[in-house]
């Protein structure tokens, strides 16, 4: 008797069905310039989320990664105005940058994981913290206002963005190519596997030798460079950066984890599935924008339903039926 | 509360219990009677557990029926077939069961853990709300934990308590329940032999008010010292009702097991007098303790003997790594090695099985695959985890340590006890230690199943390991051990040999009588 194990098929099927509404929708959802806007818009949130993926799955969580971005686009910004007017080459420039913004983003995330493991604070307060800063900083950078690209960089830089390669935009690239090798960090090396014990029990993981504290800080480090790689390919569709910069992003990534199947608990963690998320999040935002039936600006309410009913159905499947 | 010592309390019929497709129990008879200690034996996974928690509720019936003596009656006809049976019937019954996991809560207090459900209120009440009556509680807290002997206060917070500790605390907020029906599984299995004559004495003043006491034990001496019958189940299904004044302990452990047991203790050669020391720890320093030094030759079981709270986990934890110690000096076959976590202990060729093997030992929730394989992943991985090697090593281990699983697909919370320890046996023996330090192996786990682990033991010896065994079981440290070391608060005060064995001399060593 073939049992159909929503457990592990659900965010895929979600997936199909949410893109069939899109079809029914409206016929311009099947243009191609939508599909790759699309794609393009559901990379961002999507490698930040699959960094988030393996926080989570070590029983943490960043708040941080929002703020994160907008800092990080910010110092990106400063610096490549700033050199500018000593260096000619804009593709020199805009490597240094993207140099500082992955150095950035792994110092963030191993400050986030100090703080966790060695000075023993949650994850959750920790992260809270480091938003608060980072987010402050950025507005302070900004001087309450908005930091921009020059826009000679910016015609250079906004292909990383717009491009695309063999039909298909570069962003979606990176953040496929990415989630490939989160999948089999996640899934085929004694890391990944390290990563699960961590965010189930952390005692027994200590009991079979395992080191905690790397695993957690190397979790944190991996979102780091995640939202780096986000904040480089994003910053040419932005152009600017302010205080107002990824507000709500570290949601959104926990949601689209979350809809994934991956538990908010820890020890169990779904790569492929939090694609899928983040594809399905982009997905309703999407058809709102194309339909008058729902007003554009319950985005937020339609995507919070999608959470919590992903959840209850991945609950209902996980627990055995007891005859 | 003197009820006549023949009435029937239960009256369960053709009890099954299935989860999913997998029948655990095939239809179990049981006829529960007032002032009567009625013992459940079986082997490994034989559906023990399971029977107990379908007769207090926690489980429900798959088939069959359970019928009740209504409290306020005498009379045998008035035994009421129940159309519902679950934990709040059962204990509205006064059925009480006491778990073998502790169902407490770590963050309150001992007082607020035995009223849980069930709190005392005053009679002041402000606009219609009455409130908790803590020293009402408190003082019944007291009082039955008085009636145990326990030394806690009603107010200690339950998280800090040692594990026979809380058991105890599950005891005596059973007892506070004034039950009709006791059901006990397992409950000596933490305690010591001080504690355990409490509780003894504590049952047979209960069986001479007429309480009925239901008790699973895996410990023969026990239910023939206590039971007046025993039900024996074997693989779901009922051997049979005894009367066990007309078993021996033999006897019911060939019922049990289905057929013949060889000795219990297979004889394990001494290591020849020229063995060199596999380990030496000539100096390891606990914070706040006096330094330890002992030595295990190539080939030798040496045990550990103590009582409960004697510092022997803690210092076979910070042996390996899994502590930190002041001061750490051991050499190995001679060499100096430097251990500063259970990594490097491992890499040195130790391994250390921990007593809780459900809170450090296993991952509940995995798989066993999973779980077997965690502490050897190197073996399994080049580059990237190596599926099919794993997958090999696992299936040699389950045959070789006869490890039985329903559904490797499901968690390991779903093995019996001693499955779950001959896992954590095969987790551990993965990466082919040379020294191997058990903590407890065969705590709650049946005889046929301890048996197995003791034959375990004398084939790594005849292989050249060298074993340290800690155990609270007079019996297996004696019956195993070459040599016998004794501690008492963290100091170790014998080292015994030969004729030295003996329940006797240990006792005096680890009652401080003695000192070496």
């Amino acid at each position: 008797m073939l049992i159909l194990n929503l457990k592990s098929t659900g965010p895929f099927i979600a997936l199909c069905l949410v893109f069939l509404l899109g079809v029914f929708v409206n016929e311009a959802f099947l243009s191609s310039g939508n599909l790759a806007n699309i794609l393009a818009r559901s990379s961002f949130i999507g490698i930040v989320a699959v960094g988030a993926t393996f926080v989570i799955t070590a029983g943490g969580i960043d708040l941080s990664v929002g703020s994160m971005a907008a800092f990080i686009s910010g110092c990106m910004i400063l610096l490549m105005n700033a050199l500018h007017q000593s260096i000619n080459s804009i593709s020199i420039i805009i490597c240094v940058a993207v140099f500082a913004s992955i150095a950035m983003g792994l110092l963030a995330g191993l400050i986030n994981g100090l703080l966790t493991t060695k000075a023993r604070i949650e994850a959750f307060i920790v992260t809270l913290g480091t938003m608060g800063i980072y987010r402050s900083l950025v507005t302070f950078m900004a001087d309450g206002g908005t930091l921009s690209l020059s826009f000679t960089i910016n015609d250079v830089y906004s292909n990383v963005y717009y491009s695309d390669f063999l039909g298909i935009p570069y962003p979606v690239w990176v953040f496929f190519s990415l989630a490939g090798l989160a999948f089999v960090l996640m899934n085929k090396t004694i890391f990944g596997r390290h990563l699960f014990a961590v965010g189930s029990s952390e005692k027994v993981a200590l009991y079979s030798a395992i080191d905690t504290e790397k695993i957690k800080i190397f979790a944190f480090m991996i979102q780091g460079f995640c939202v780096s790689i986000a904040t480089i390919i994003y910053v040419p569709r932005l152009g600017s950066a302010s205080g107002q910069t990824g507000v709500l992003w570290e949601l959104e990534a926990i949601a689209a984890v979350i809809i994934g199947g991956t538990a908010l608990k820890g020890g169990y963690g779904r790569v492929w599935g939090t694609v899928a998320g983040a594809l399905i999040l982009t997905l309703i935002g999407n058809i709102l924008n194309l339909t008058d039936m729902v007003s554009n600006y319950l985005n937020g309410a339609v995507q919070g339903l999608i959470v919590i009913a992903a959840v209850v159905i991945q609950q209902r499947n996980g627990v055995q039926a007891e005859s | 509360m003197n009820k006549p010592a023949s009435l029937e309390l239960i009256k369960a019929v053709r009890l099954h219990k299935s989860f999913g497709p997998i029948s655990v129990l095939n239809g179990i008879d049981l006829t529960i009677k007032a002032g009567e200690v009625h013992a459940i034996l079986g082997e490994n996974g034989a559906g023990k557990s399971t029977l107990v928690k379908l007769l207090s509720g926690f489980e429900h019936l798959s088939s069959g029926s359970i019928s009740v003596q209504p409290m306020n009656s005498e009379d045998p006809n008035d035994l009421l077939k129940s159309a519902v049976w679950d934990q709040r019937t059962a204990e509205a019954q006064k059925v009480i069961l006491i778990h073998q996991e502790l169902n407490l809560i770590d963050e309150l207090t001992v007082a607020e853990n035995m009223f849980l459900g069930v709190e005392r209120l005053t009679q002041f009440s402000l606009f219609g709300l009455r409130f908790l009556d803590r020293a009402s509680m408190d003082e019944i807290a007291s009082k039955y934990l008085g009636v145990l002997k326990i030394g806690i206060s009603p107010s200690d917070k339950v998280g800090d308590l040692s594990v026979a500790e809380k058991q105890l605390v599950e005891i005596a907020k059973a007892l506070s329940k004034n039950p009709r029906v006791l059901i006990l599984d397992e409950p000596t299995a933490v305690l010591t032999e001080q504690e355990s004559r409490v509780l003894f004495a504590r049952i047979e003043e209960l069986k001479s008010d007429g309480v009925a006491i239901i008790f699973i034990s895996h410990k023969l001496e026990e239910i023939v010292a206590l039971a007046d019958c025993v039900t024996i189940i074997r693989d779901g299904d009922q051997v049979g009702c005894f009367n066990v004044s007309e078993l021996s302990k033999d006897d019911m452990a060939k019922l049990m097991v289905g057929r013949e047991l060889s000795k219990l203790f297979p004889s394990i050669p001494e290591p020849s007098s020229k063995a060199e020391f596999a380990m030496s720890v000539s100096s390891l320093e606990i914070y706040g303790k006096d330094p330890v030094s002992f030595a295990l030759k190539r080939g030798e079981i040496l045990g550990f003997a103590g009582l409960v709270g004697s510092g022997r986990s803690a210092l076979m934890e910070t042996l390996v790594g899994l502590r930190k110690a002041k001061r750490r000096v051991v050499f190995i076959n001679g060499s100096e090695v430097f251990i500063s976590n259970f990594a490097e202990a491992r890499a040195n060729d130790i391994s250390y099985l921990t007593k809780d093997r459900k809170g450090r030992g296993l991952f509940l929730e995995k798989t066993v695959a999973f779980n077997f394989s965690l502490f050897a992943l190197k073996q399994f991985s080049h580059w990237l985890l190596d599926v099919v090697t794993e997958l090999k090593a696992l299936v040699k281990a389950l045959n070789l340590f006869d490890i039985r699983v329903k559904d490797l697909k499901a968690g390991v919370n779903k093995l019996s006890g001693g499955n779950q320890q001959k896992l954590l046996i095969a987790k551990m023996l993965e990466t082919a230690p040379q020294i191997i330090i058990f903590d407890e192996p065969t705590r709650g786990i049946d005889i046929g199943t301890k048996s197995q682990i003791y034959r375990l033991f004398a084939e790594l010896t005849q292989k050249g390991c060298s074993i340290i065994i800690v155990s609270s079981d007079m019996n297996e440290v004696i019956g195993l051990s070459h040599r016998v070391a004794v501690m008492r608060d963290g100091q170790l005060t014998g080292m015994l040999e030969g004729k030295d064995i003996n329940d006797v001399e240990i006792m005096r060593y680890a009652a401080g009588l003695k000192k070496q």
